[in-house]
């Protein structure tokens, strides 16, 4: 790199690169925007759900869980736990009022969280519409 | 130091170190509430631990952004801060919302502290790395906006570095980005799109900006090496990060609802991205090649060329591992990304910081150049015991999530999540020792400041 490659050589490389990548970034960002609707089912988002994503957002889920594999690693993937559960939405709700307050001995426990009914049938409702999402297959399989 | 308003780095940086200390304890108990379940439980679940854990890492680094700026500027510019006034107000505005927000954390339960802050007015909490109060990211903002303004407006005034000036772009895209963590609309697949526009825009994007000025500055510093051989190289790791780094961005867009084409883009650009990564260590090994004076402070010199080695093994190698599409279908959600994670912001951030702190916190405590040569040689000690300690659980953690692909992804017969986790128990365990081995290289860090010892001299 002696002086057949200068320095203003390199700054062109830097500005015309970022700016060219960044608007090639907004395109393709403008293209996935239109291709969404048909793979997230927006339709679907009853005002339920929505309750749900507040619902899972009011109460930090994300700190343990992954959604769609992001998130924390310390408890399971839920994006497609609505099918792990056997398609069941009771399921789902059963599970969250029946942990204990204390915890389980030497175990991870998820935490009694207290929710009202209405909040427990909207997480339920928010899971299985997020395990409605075209996903690209993912993941590999029913685990998660 | 050159200019008296120079010093107003200095408590950016003490406050820095003294939340880094907060992050790794919490760390640690993260680290044992995976093998012991039931710690501290329900008195700091983990989620709650993981909150302290990563605000007090993105809120110390930011602190170490702030004091770099606030001290390389005004040299670079050759004229004082244009407000050490407002540097010093917002040092306390900031240190205040952070101790607040931590507080907030462990005293309250989270949904209870959404309530009281008003999160339905603007919902913006409860999503990974932003679960702040809006009123405090709104906070961050005008913090940001007025130390921008305030290195900004020397910046204009005084002499235009290529150093300073990819330094104000950096620092400016960071305020950009952070604004989409005020979009949360209630399509998680939307959200999920532009919550990597903070995220993935900030680390493998606009920091990278930061983090090469930096670098820059200290090996301008220490080697006396020409002006202009920094410069060109500095434009081309910035070039190569953001071609590379923008497109990478799709390397998210592969299983969260975003069309297929991701995948292509994604894996194409992001294999890419250790490209600045590996330019970046042969510059600062080249610089330091062509140095043209030996300086006293030998610690510096050691953080610098560390931060670009392991800058390229945790952000390019660890990167690399897992970013191909067709690999990343096994490999994403797994301890894979956690070990990618904690390499790349030590390598990268927590490192770049240290070096500017090894260079600057003498001058700024009144030495001629450095330290002596008894604390330096701690302040090294330090500086392998949390390295060499990071790489460690690294590997643990890709040892953990190798074992998660196998057990749970690609077995005959997938276990279930929690079997899986038993099953890596050992792993785990020995992530913690090695974590145990970061703290004791931190305390030495820390005590490196009060080791006395005749300074070293000033060479010409």
């Amino acid at each position: 790199m002696s002086e057949v490659f200068t320095k203003s050589m390199a700054r062109n490389i830097y500005y015309g690169g970022s700016v060219f990548f960044f608007l090639l970034f907004l395109a393709l960002t403008f293209d996935t925007t239109s291709a969404l609707p048909d793979r997230d089912h927006r339709e679907n988002i009853t005002p339920q759900v929505v309750l749900g994503k507040t619902v899972w957002e009011d109460n930090n889920c994300i700190g343990c869980h992954t959604l769609l594999g992001e998130g924390a690693y310390f408890a399971p993937e839920l994006g497609n736990v609505y099918k792990r559960f056997g398609n069941s939405k009771e399921a789902i709700k059963g599970f969250i009022k029946s942990r204990p307050v204390n915890g389980i001995p030497g175990r991870r426990s998820m935490p009694q969280f207290n929710l009202t009914e209405e909040e427990l049938d909207a997480i339920a409702e928010f899971l299985k519409w997020t395990s409605e999402i075209n996903t690209g297959n993912w993941p590999p399989n029913i685990q998660g | 130091m050159q200019y008296s308003s120079q010093s107003v780095a200095k408590p950016y940086f003490i406050a820095a170190i003294g939340l880094f200390v907060g992050q790794i304890l919490f760390g640690l108990i993260m680290g044992l509430q995976y093998v012991i379940g039931d710690f501290l439980f329900p008195l700091i679940p983990f989620n709650v631990a993981r909150m302290v854990h990563t605000n007090l890492l993105i809120v110390w680094l930011l602190f170490g952004f702030m004091g770099a700026s606030y001290f390389l500027v005004p040299e670079e510019s050759e004229k004082e801060l244009h407000s050490p006034l407002l540097a010093k107000i917002l040092f306390w505005v900031f240190l205040v919302a952070g101790v607040l927000t931590i507080l907030g954390y462990l005293l309250v339960p989270y949904a209870q502290l959404a309530e009281m802050t008003g999160n339905s007015i603007l919902p913006t909490m409860g999503r990974e790395f932003l679960e702040q109060p809006t009123i405090i990211k709104i906070g961050i903002v005008i913090v940001i906006l007025g130390f921008i303004y305030n290195i900004g407006m020397t910046i204009l005034q005084g002499r235009k570095t290529v150093i300073n000036l990819v330094l104000l772009t950096g620092l400016v895209g960071l305020a950009v980005f952070f604004l989409f963590a005020f979009y949360n609309p209630s399509n998680l697949v939307l959200d999920k799109y532009y919550w990597w526009w903070v995220v993935h825009l900030w680390v493998e994007g606009v920091w990278e900006l930061i983090l090469a000025s930096i670098l820059a500055f200290v090996l301008i510093k220490v080697t006396g090496v020409d002006r202009e051989f920094v410069e060109k190289w500095l434009y081309v790791i910035i070039a190569m990060a953001l071609i590379t780094g923008i497109i990478g961005t799709g390397h998210h867009y592969y299983w969260i609802g975003t069309p297929e084409y991701w995948q292509w883009w994604g894996s194409i650009f992001s294999a890419m991205e250790p490209i600045p990564f590996f330019i970046m260590t042969i510059f600062a090994f080249s610089a330091i090649n062509r140095r043209r004076r030996e300086h006293p402070n030998k610690a510096a010199v050691l953080w610098a060329l560390g931060t670009a080695v392991t800058a390229f093994l945790g952000a390019g190698v660890w990167g690399f591992l897992h970013t191909l599409a067709p690999i990343n279908y096994y490999t994403h959600g797994t301890q894979i990304t956690a070990a990618h994670g904690h390499l790349a912001f030590y390598g990268a951030y927590v490192m770049v910081v240290l070096t500017i702190i090894s260079y600057a916190m003498p001058l700024l405590r009144g030495r001629a150049a450095a330290n002596s040569n008894k604390a330096q040689v701690v302040e090294m000690w330090s500086f392998w015991l949390m390295t060499v300690s990071m790489i460690f659980i690294t590997l643990f953690l890709t040892a953990a999530g190798i074992l998660h692909v196998y057990l749970m992804r690609m077995s005959e017969n997938p276990l279930p999540f929690m079997a899986m986790q038993e099953k890596v128990v050992l792993f785990y365990w020995m992530r913690e020792i090695a974590g145990v081995v970061f703290l004791i290289g931190l305390i030495a860090y820390i005590a490196s400041f009060f080791v006395g010892g005749e300074e070293e001299a000033p060479t010409a």
